[in-house]
């Protein structure tokens, strides 16, 4: 199983313990994958307007990097990144009149001939290792750890580039279930987490982080397990300001999935990048006897 | 015959001077004949412009003589310096005298690399949609494109190494659809990587050290007071 990897900024950057912990995971359960020698910005946002190439062109010269490497499988972990470029992926493939102009435009480039896929480190997870093997790989279960998976929107909207189903995905719950944790499913869990609202207004995010945070613990959860870099920083860094506008909130960590997989398939702490969260994720942890 | 004759300056220009090809150029739209063999700059002055902006050190260092061309028949816009590009015929030529670039006022005392300060002055670059232009531009061969989003992911010591060469011509800008400074985004990269990044050298650390308790004042002093003749030697005998 081979994947050329493309990282994408906030994975060097703010969320470098989604990296470190993810490709620890990859390695430790024999996924070979190989960062692009060149890569760019994805284009962060996927252009929904009909007429705007130019805003494709950023997310059509990974894919034509990824293909100069001879792969046809490109992993993803950062679900910004995967749901710009799987939305590209997907738009070259039913408009060739649009990747044609592309390809004209970006003549200092070989064309790109929709060789590509896109995928997602959870779907390589649930349909290239399998959990069955993930279940066997285990070496410190979770101990009934009660945690909430959160989605957000860009794994699962639009349909077309789901990972899961787009109303009720049970993607975390299975990979979570099998790690041996107690999963609390909340109705939240795609609810927006406020997205860039973070820039210009935190007290939005103050107001979702509450929602949702108070949604799962109401039904017993003891921290968030999630994917995407910005929800994690709205529903972890901006506990701050929650916890400034709401007098009841009380704190909850907040994981990256892949930490937790790193955690119970025996990695060490070191590599699954804790002293990066905000919330304090190593109380909870201890207390479960997990590091 | 005498020396300011006609006959003498043809018989002076024949015997010394190489026959000339002459080539056509288009100026701003006009057509000129100039020499073959001269550079862009040289065969705009030939046919008469002179450059008060947009020429520096004629030497391919100073960046001053950013030049825009297209050739005959061909729709592609070509960038160069004027002074190291060699004019060719059919080219159609003008010159840059002066970019306009947004350039951000900051107190290099007061940055910090590991917040992204690059983002903060310079948001545009946020806006690079990676078509490359920046990079096809470049008369220095610089992956012009690939520093603006090392910078854009908080990378300054990649854009820094990838910009090195950089000699602030300003065809990069000229070129963006994003309206972003490159050279500019650049200098700033080079200058926190040199104040905040790089390695410090302990053998200079040690040596001004060195300086500053006064290890050297003696022989300085020394040196100073010595007469003419006995500096002459020392300076014949030195290592």
């Amino acid at each position: 199983m081979k994947f050329a990897y493309y990282p994408g900024c906030t994975l060097k950057s703010y969320a470098t313990n989604l990296e470190s912990s993810a490709l620890a995971v990859v390695k430790k359960l024999g996924i070979r994958v190989e960062e692009l020698p060149k890569w760019h910005c994805c284009g962060t946002v996927f252009s929904l307007a009909d007429d705007d190439l130019v805003h494709q062109i950023a997310p059509l010269r990974v894919l034509i990097n990824a293909q100069k490497t001879g792969a046809d499988k490109l992993l993803v972990i950062c679900s910004m990144c995967y749901n710009t470029l799987k939305q590209a992926e997907l738009l070259f493939r039913r408009e060739p009149d649009k990747l044609r102009t592309l390809n004209l435009f970006l003549d200092d480039e070989e064309d790109y001939v929709n060789n590509v896929q896109v995928y997602h480190l959870l779907q390589v997870l649930r349909d290239y290792v399998g959990l069955e093997k993930i279940y066997y790989s285990v070496k410190k279960p979770l101990n009934n750890i009660k945690i909430a998976p959160y989605y957000g929107c860009l794994l699962v909207r639009p349909e077309e580039v789901a990972i899961d189903d787009p109303e009720n995905p049970t993607i975390l719950e299975d990979l979570l279930t099998v790690l041996g944790a107690e999963v609390i499913n909340d109705p939240l869990k795609v609810e927006c987490c406020g997205s860039y609202q973070t820039v210009n207004n935190k007290d939005i995010i103050a107001d979702r982080t509450y929602t949702i945070i108070q949604s799962a613990r109401s039904r017993g959860a003891e921290a968030i397990a999630l994917d995407c870099p910005l929800c994690d920083f709205n529903l972890d860094k901006r506990q701050k300001e929650t916890e400034k506008k709401y007098t009841d909130f009380f704190p909850m960590p907040v994981y990256y999935y892949t930490q937790l997989l790193a955690l119970s398939l025996g990695i060490p702490e070191s590599e699954c990048g804790f002293d990066k969260n905000y919330v304090d994720p190593v109380k909870l942890l201890k207390e479960y006897d997990l590091i | 015959m005498k020396m300011d004759s006609p006959e003498i300056n043809t018989t002076i220009k024949s015997e010394l001077t190489p026959p000339v090809n002459f080539i056509s150029v288009y100026i701003m739209g006009k057509e000129h004949k100039i020499p073959d063999g001269l550079t862009i700059m040289k065969a705009m002055e030939y046919a008469g412009y002179r450059f008060v902006r947009g020429a520096g050190c004629r030497a391919g260092f100073c960046g001053a003589c950013a030049t825009v061309y297209r050739m005959k028949n061909d729709y592609k816009l070509q960038t160069a310096l004027a002074c190291q590009t060699t004019a060719e015929d059919g080219m159609y030529l003008t010159q840059i005298p002066f970019m306009p670039a947004n350039k951000s006022k900051y107190d290099m005392e007061h940055l910090d690399p590991a917040s992204n300060p690059i983002l903060h002055l310079y948001p545009e670059i946020a806006r690079c949609v990676s078509c490359n232009l920046c990079t096809r531009s470049c008369p220095q061969d610089l992956e012009v494109m690939d520093y603006i989003q090392s910078a854009l992911r908080g990378d300054i010591e990649e854009a820094a190494r990838l910009s090195f060469d950089c000699i602030q011509c300003g065809l990069c800008t000229v070129r963006c659809m994003a309206e972003i400074s490159h050279y500019h985004v650049g200098q700033l990269c080079r200058r926190i990587y040199g104040k905040y990044l790089s390695p410090t050298p302990q053998h200079l650390l040690n040596r001004l050290n060195e300086i500053e308790t006064g290890k050297f004042d003696e022989a300085m002093e020394e040196l100073t007071q010595a007469p003419v003749e006995e500096l002459k030697k020392k300076y014949v005998a030195r290592e």
